[in-house]
């Protein structure tokens, strides 16, 4: 309760990790040359997108791999012992107790079947079992106070599947700094949280890292979110760290061409950055180019880059980047964009009316009302269980349970896909957020775009496989695609092919349910250009599903903001930001990270 | 039209990431797997063994060559049986009706099953809950009193043992199936099907069938070795729908056990086809099943 219980190991030596190395079992590098200074009280924000390494890198500073990798160089010292050099037993006795995990998904990460109160006290049961039970309870409290968990017996007693997400990561927390490690790897802790949720947890992480003088490292895709915790960031490509400096410094000034273009590609809320995606993937360990790794991505790329991995040149106090043209890396251009003026007055294309819809008893969306003008980009706004996807899956005939009306370019469109006809069901696309489910493993690429052509236009084989190959050089992927089958697909490649599936019935209106989240920040950029582009070509009206409010003023003329169920705000883009009238808005808007903090 | 200009390039900047090879199909995967190699060795043996034996037995499977349960008849190999036949050239005829009717009732169990599991796992409430409820109903009684009792009403015809234990195999097959269909109709590409408006049917066989080939697979090598074992069971208890001095394998245990300690090899010999049958297709099964496992473990990555 006091403050004067926080134990602050005074002279704690931090974390200071040397040219690790973690290597697949063919000897194939994952993690290279990776340097890590983390001083007790700091947080390292390790920055990188799906396929860098991070979480490789993170797990590694508890001097732990993944099955079929290992650590094959290095050291890795905290507080003058190098874990890598110890052995199962004394990793175990440290694990936990000296240097803690918080996993990314708090829903599998906890023992469903233990009370939570139980579950946090389980660690101190089995490193500080010297201790006396009432005393562990106690520390259990305190650390349950620490992260703004109530600490009642009730709550104590809940089972993991009755509390929040939010809630249930603030326990994985609690877990990690009940026992006072020196350093605490937090791997995406914030991934599947609410932007106000998010916030609260960022918030928690920072006082508690501060309080006990523990060095933590904060592991995360997005940028946005690591400049509110970390002190430092260090950039991860392809394995190795790129950039790293102080994080105010180096997203003001990156001097690396990766992280400036990282930056260009994190959804602006001030709207004045364009979004701008990075072309191309990064390559896969196996396939890493020598010398830069970024070089074949890279816009400054000289003879020079593809000769050996360039080092770390010091590009201002503690700032330094692995770049030999640091020199001439601008930050992402800032310029006022164009305001796209909607047409004076558009027909509305789909018009929803005290729409009810639920699942069994659950009533999920109330007399709701909203209207979609033909030709423009409406974003549907709304955190996880505000009736999004309920409401977009009702529009798109997914849904049945439902009451109300829907009219479609001023025609009744009934619920059920079953009951319209095949020229509506053309009509109205639907993009789905997951690409990995969307697609259907056992068809090629080719043969599920070419399928709506051919069920809802009734086009013979050979046309619809010619279209479809046509598609997919619209969505920037060759036509030999037609014939890989999903899983041969990068993510990003699997959301265009599903982006052609949906637009090849040349529909009037696409409905994008939340469909970059599950893609990295470059790739979501990629595709919300796509989205753009084709909504100017093909004059298509977009419901554009999501719960970023950052991503909402790069793609939409008109925003709604969906709450419990009901539409609390309904303004166009610009209003809402400068504007907004509904205190749930600006909440969320203040709640977000921006990069311009 | 910058916009255009910016993110052109695609085509050739993007390196193939991931290009593992597409999942090989199923059973290339399973012949990778040593225990599917042992298998089909073994099962290739049994099958060669009943297929190619008629042709090659010495004696025809009626004809008395000697003294009954003889151990070393003259000019036979494994001596004779409880009449005097030949145990060698009844044992490379008996095994074809055992192999025809353990597969025909492996297609119709599992095929039955396979409709049985579309139509349950992706169908409307009631239908699912009648079909599962009948199946439970079936599941209680063990599949050779079933088969019994139905073979005693029809009598040992063979069509009448590939229905029963045919049928036998439809509520077990139906109740995996079932499942793992339920499990891929949630996915969202049956919703993109669903949007389409396409009929329930041909999601059922364009969707859903084609991405729970793995279960089947398995169920279907599974449901292969029950069936050899209650149709080798039903030929003991004489029941094997042919007539009574044609050769079986599992009539053959049966005629031969009284002079087992005289004339071993006269059960002997059926028991181990009928045995390395069994588990040449249990290894198979087994085989396609971790094989399976591995294409799961790849597609929810």
């Amino acid at each position: 309760m006091s403050a004067a219980v926080v134990p602050g190991d005074a002279g704690r030596g931090g974390l200071r990790v040397r040219d690790l190395r973690v290597d697949t079992r063919e000897g194939v590098p994952v993690i290279e040359h990776l340097d890590l200074d983390v001083p007790a009280g700091r947080v390292l924000g390790l920055v990188g997108e799906s396929g860098s390494g991070k979480t490789t890198a993170g797990l590694a500073m508890l001097a732990h791999t993944r099955g079929g990798l290992r650590i094959a160089a290095g050291s890795v010292v905290l507080d003058g012992t190098d874990l890598a050099r110890l052995s199962e037993t004394e990793l175990r006795q440290w694990r936990g107790a000296r240097v803690s995990y918080v996993p990314q998904d708090p829903t599998t990460a906890l023992n469903p079947a233990l009370r939570v109160g139980h579950q946090v006290r389980e660690v101190l049961d089995h490193h500080e079992s010297g201790i006396a039970v009432a005393e562990r309870w106690r520390r259990v409290q305190a650390a349950f106070e620490e992260v703004g968990l109530p600490t009642d017996e009730k709550f104590m007693r809940r089972y993991p599947h009755e509390l929040s997400g939010g809630q249930q990561q603030r326990i994985g927390i609690a877990m990690a700094f009940v026992t006072w490690p020196a350093l605490v790897v937090l791997d995406e802790p914030t991934t599947g949280l609410d932007v106000s949720t998010q916030s609260l947890v960022l918030k928690t992480v920072r006082q508690l890292t501060d309080r006990h003088g523990c060095a933590a490292i904060y592991i995360s895709h997005d940028l946005a979110v690591v400049v509110e915790v970390a002190d430092e960031i260090a950039v991860l490509y392809a394995g190795a760290v790129v950039e790293q400096g102080p994080a105010a410094e180096l997203v003001g000034r990156p001097r690396h061409p990766y992280t400036s273009r990282l930056i260009a590609a994190v959804p602006d809320l001030d709207g004045r950055r364009e979004l701008k995606g990075i072309a191309g993937a990064a390559p896969s360990p196996d396939t890493r180019p020598d010398g830069c790794r970024f070089a074949p991505r890279c816009e400054l790329a000289i003879d020079d880059c593809t000769r050996e991995l360039p080092p770390f040149q010091d590009v201002g106090q503690g700032h330094s980047a692995r770049c030999i043209r640091a020199g001439d890396v601008r930050p992402a251009e800032v310029r006022d964009r164009m305001t796209q003026a909607a047409d004076e007055t558009p027909e509305p294309l789909l018009v929803v009316e005290g729409l009810d819809a639920g699942y069994g008893p659950t009533h999920v969306l109330r007399d709701l009302s909203l209207v979609i003008p033909g030709g423009s980009c409406v974003a549907l706004l709304g955190e996880s269980g505000s009736g999004k996807t309920t409401l977009a899956r009702t529009l798109a005939g997914l849904h049945h349970q439902a009451a109300g009306t829907l009219r479609f370019s001023g025609e009744d469109l009934p619920f059920g896909s079953h009951a319209r006809s095949r020229a509506v069901r053309a009509a109205i696309s639907y993009v789905f957020q997951n690409p990995y489910s969307s697609l259907n493993p056992r068809r090629t690429v080719g043969d599920s775009i070419a399928r709506p052509l051919r069920v809802l236009r009734g086009v013979d084989r050979t046309t619809a496989r010619r279209r479809a190959a046509e598609m997919l050089e619209r969505v920037y992927l060759s036509a030999d695609y037609a014939d890989r089958y999903p899983d041969q697909l990068s993510g990003g490649e699997r959301q265009r092919v599903a982006v052609a599936r949906a637009l090849i019935s040349e529909p009037a209106l696409l409905v994008c349910d939340e469909i970059t989240s599950a893609l990295d920040v470059s790739v979501q950029a990629n595709i919300v250009e796509l989205i753009d582009e084709m909504r100017h070509e093909l004059g298509l009206t977009l419901l554009f599903v999501t719960h970023d409010i950052a991503l909402v003023r790069n793609v939409a003329q008109q925003v709604a903001v969906l709450q419990g169920g009901a539409i609390v705000e309904d303004a166009p883009t610009e209003r809402l930001f400068t504007d907004p009238a509904h205190t749930y808005t600006r909440e969320m808007l203040d709640r977000t990270p921006t990069l311009a903090s | 039209m910058t916009e255009r200009q910016d993110i052109s390039g695609w085509e050739f900047a993007e390196p193939e990431v991931r290009a593992t090879g597409r999942a090989r199909g199923l059973l290339r995967n399973a012949l990778r797997v040593r225990r599917t190699q042992v298998g089909l060795v073994i099962t290739a043996l049994v099958v060669g063994l009943a297929v190619v034996g008629p042709f090659l037995a010495p004696y025809s499977e009626t004809e008395f060559v000697g003294r009954p349960l003889a151990q070393n008849a003259p000019g036979t190999l494994f001596g004779t049986d409880y009449l005097g036949r030949d145990v060698f050239s009844r044992l490379l005829n008996g095994g074809v009706s055992v192999l025809i009717l353990a597969v025909l009732c492996t297609l119709l169990g599992v095929g039955v099953g396979l409709l049985v599991a579309l139509v349950a796992g992706y169908g409307r409430g009631w239908v699912d809950e009648l079909l599962m409820r009948i199946s439970d109903v079936l599941l209680a009684f063990p599949a050779i009193v079933l088969a019994l009792l139905f073979l005693a009403i029809w009598g040992p015809e063979p069509w009448a043992i590939v229905l029963t234990v045919g049928a036998g195999h439809v509520p077990r097959v139906a109740r995996v199936l079932r499942a793992a269909v339920l499990d891929v109709s949630s996915l969202d590409y049956v919703r993109s099907a669903e949007a389409m408006g396409l009929r329930r049917w041909s999601i059922r066989f364009g969707d859903l069938l084609p991405n729970v080939t793995g279960p089947l697979m398995v169920e279907a090598g599974l449901r292969l070795t029950y069936s050899v074992a209650l149709v080798a069971g039903l030929g003991f208890l004489g029941l094997s729908g042919l007539e009574a001095d044609q050769a079986d394998w599992g009539l053959m245990i049966n005629e031969n056990r009284t002079g087992l300690t005289v004339q071993p090899w006269a059960v002997l010999l059926p028991v181990l086809a009928i045995g390395l049958l069994t588990i040449g297709t249990n290894l198979v099964a087994d085989g396609i099943a971790r094989a399976a496992a591995g294409i799961e473990r790849r597609a929810d990555r």
